[in-house]
């Protein structure tokens, strides 16, 4: 077994779920992502079972692994009680400890994932925030969240909720003692060095490319190739 | 099978539900899309039904959205959970009880891994006293706010003011059921029902009046999909599996769709819009969408709630058809207003789905 696979074992979730895969290919047949992307959850968890190195650093460098949806629908139905999307997560925190994550056209969409996400946690307490939620961004959210947006302390008010107020209630401004207890829970536990870690190979990548952060930005949010769906 | 044989079955894929005493935590999905319904449900819990549900301002995101978007390591959820639990202990709480359905299968979850790793544990107990100063403790029973709705359904019913029958026709609502997925598709145990036979939304439904539509898509994911959603050029793979459950169901005609995630509720509203919106294709009734609410909006109709109160506003998928169906007043001009009933406008009309 080669080094990287060592690496992956340490990680719980391939303890609790890898059992011995039989390759009967059920969580393929029940995958949302098996459906829409050119994806095989039996095969990542073949690979992974095999213990070949070469072959792993190519998934941590390669897009399949960014396919999944976490849904966790695979690990109901596994016979063996195996959970590929656990694997999944698994590859895909080595993937951003190693840099790889970087190559993949899905894989480095992780800098806007991190960025936003994380400083969503960090600033406000929340991972989704209605300020940090804009329709401009998110057309599919409807007429309605338009509207929502443009009268957001009226609309909150209406709805029973308490936002940026003090005290208890639906977005309430989180005290700042809490938030800076999550700061040092993301120092302690490895959070806050995978920002930094992706934030330089974002940074490194839009060099490379001759892009600006806010044109790289763009470009991930943006672009997907037509190569990683399961059509014809 | 042997009646006897189908009850033993079934009492495996019960779960104890305390009666009382929660220490509740809130949803950032559902706060931000469906703040009303964490409204409804403390109004329904606290003052109609008398339980105590006890919240405070300190608790935080459990990170879910951010570990399941690969951003944070495992190490620091689970010291962001730890957390969570401390302030339940020191507010004098062993029963715990979520509003987020990510959120409910992170912290069944991470009890369990804790449960096969001690030494994980009590690193964990160590980061979190470095960290928060706090005493590291587990909750006696996690459940989720749609567990605790389905253990009070029938007190709700003995207080209904409406049932789920179509006062036109005098027929049960036919109303599909969605379940989060993190419900019970990872630990099957921990949800009512399981995965296979999740009740815990139908008992409601059959309780308030309603009948359970089934079809062939019915455990489908809705697409969410965490990173699937949030970037833009991954969207479509959220809109395709909202596609093919509606095209699944659309046979089938329900009335309404009742989901216990707050997620899967926003995703199943907005998608119709697009799909309408995009490809003229509606699934409803005379090109309207077929209303997606979730279960504290329901229980809240039952009870005779004004649906403005309950948010119902805020659905792009318009609820009015089906408040027909069920017979329950509203004021349409007052569907818009602030809360001191000033006018603050109205969203624009979509084109194609039909208001």
């Amino acid at each position: 077994m080669g080094k990287l696979y060592d690496t992956l074992m340490k990680d719980y979730r391939l303890r609790e779920g890898l059992n011995a895969c039989i390759n009967c290919g059920t969580c393929t047949a029940v995958c949302p992502a098996a459906e829409f992307y050119r994806y095989d959850p039996r095969r990542i968890v073949d690979i992974v079972q095999s213990g070949d190195d070469e072959k792993i650093e190519e998934l941590l460098k390669g897009d399949t692994i960014w396919y999944c949806g976490e849904c966790m629908s695979c690990l109901t139905r596994c016979p063996r009680k195996n959970a590929p999307g656990l694997v999944i997560m698994a590859l895909r925190s080595l993937s951003i400890d190693l840099g790889y994550f970087i190559e993949s056209e899905k894989g480095r969409q992780q800098y806007l994932l991190s960025r936003d996400i994380c400083g969503n946690v960090l600033n406000y307490g929340y991972c989704v925030y209605p300020r940090k939620f804009d329709y401009k961004s998110h057309p599919e959210a409807g007429k309605v969240w338009e509207w929502e947006e443009q009268h957001l302390e009226e609309v909150y008010e209406r709805l029973g909720a308490n936002l940026e107020g003090s005290g208890p209630g639906a977005l309430r401004k989180i005290p700042d003692e809490d938030l800076a207890q999550l700061k040092k829970i993301f120092d302690l536990t490895g959070a806050t060095k995978r920002m930094e870690t992706v934030r330089e190979a974002g940074r490194r990548k839009a060099e490379e490319l001759g892009l600006t952060e806010e044109e790289f930005s763009a470009m991930l949010y943006e672009q997907s190739s037509p190569r990683h769906l399961n059509r014809k | 099978m042997i009646y006897e044989g189908k009850q033993k079955i079934w009492s495996d894929y019960q779960k104890e539900i305390p009666d009382d005493h929660y220490y509740y935590v809130r949803s950032c999905i559902r706060q931000t899309f469906f703040p009303a319904s964490e409204a409804a449900l403390l109004n329904i819990t606290r003052n109609i039904l008398g339980r105590d549900v006890f919240e405070n301002e300190h608790h935080t995101t459990c990170g879910g959205i951010a570990y399941h978007s690969d951003t944070i390591p495992q190490e620091t959820i689970m010291t962001i959970v730890a957390r969570q639990f401390a302030l339940m202990k020191k507010h004098g709480y062993e029963n715990y009880v979520c509003s987020c359905i990510t959120s409910f299968g992170i912290y069944i979850e991470i009890l369990e891994t804790w449960r096969n790793f001690p030494e994980l544990e009590a690193k964990i107990a160590d980061n979190l006293k470095k960290t928060c100063n706090l005493e590291f403790a587990k909750p006696k029973f996690v459940v989720h706010t749609s567990d605790l709705i389905y253990k009070l359904r029938e007190e709700i019913a003995a207080k209904a003011k409406y049932k789920l029958v179509n006062v036109k026709t005098g027929q049960p609502l036919r109303v599909v059921e969605h379940i989060g997925c993190h419900y019970a598709k990872m630990f099957p145990s921990k949800g009512v029902g399981g995965a296979e036979y999740p009740y815990v939304l139908a008992g409601m439904i059959e309780s308030w009046g309603g009948e359970i539509v089934d079809y062939p898509e019915r455990r489908h994911c809705c697409g969410f999909g965490f990173r699937q959603y949030f970037i833009k050029a991954n969207r479509g793979y959220s809109l395709s599996n909202t596609h093919k459950k509606f095209e699944s169901m659309e046979p089938y005609e329900p009335d309404f769709i009742i989901t216990n995630c707050p997620g899967c509720a926003y995703f199943m509203d907005r998608w119709q819009y697009v799909i309408a919106e995009s490809q003229g294709k509606t699934y409803g009734e005379n090109g309207h969408g077929i209303p997606v609410l979730t279960y504290e909006e329901v229980a809240g109709l039952v009870l005779g709630f004004n649906p403005w109160d309950l948010g119902l506003q805020t659905h792009q998928v318009y609820v009015e058809p089906l408040l027909d169906k069920l017979g329950i007043p509203y004021e349409p001009a007052k569907k818009f207003l602030g809360a001191k009933g000033q006018d603050i406008g109205c969203p624009a009309l979509p084109s194609c789905l039909k208001v």
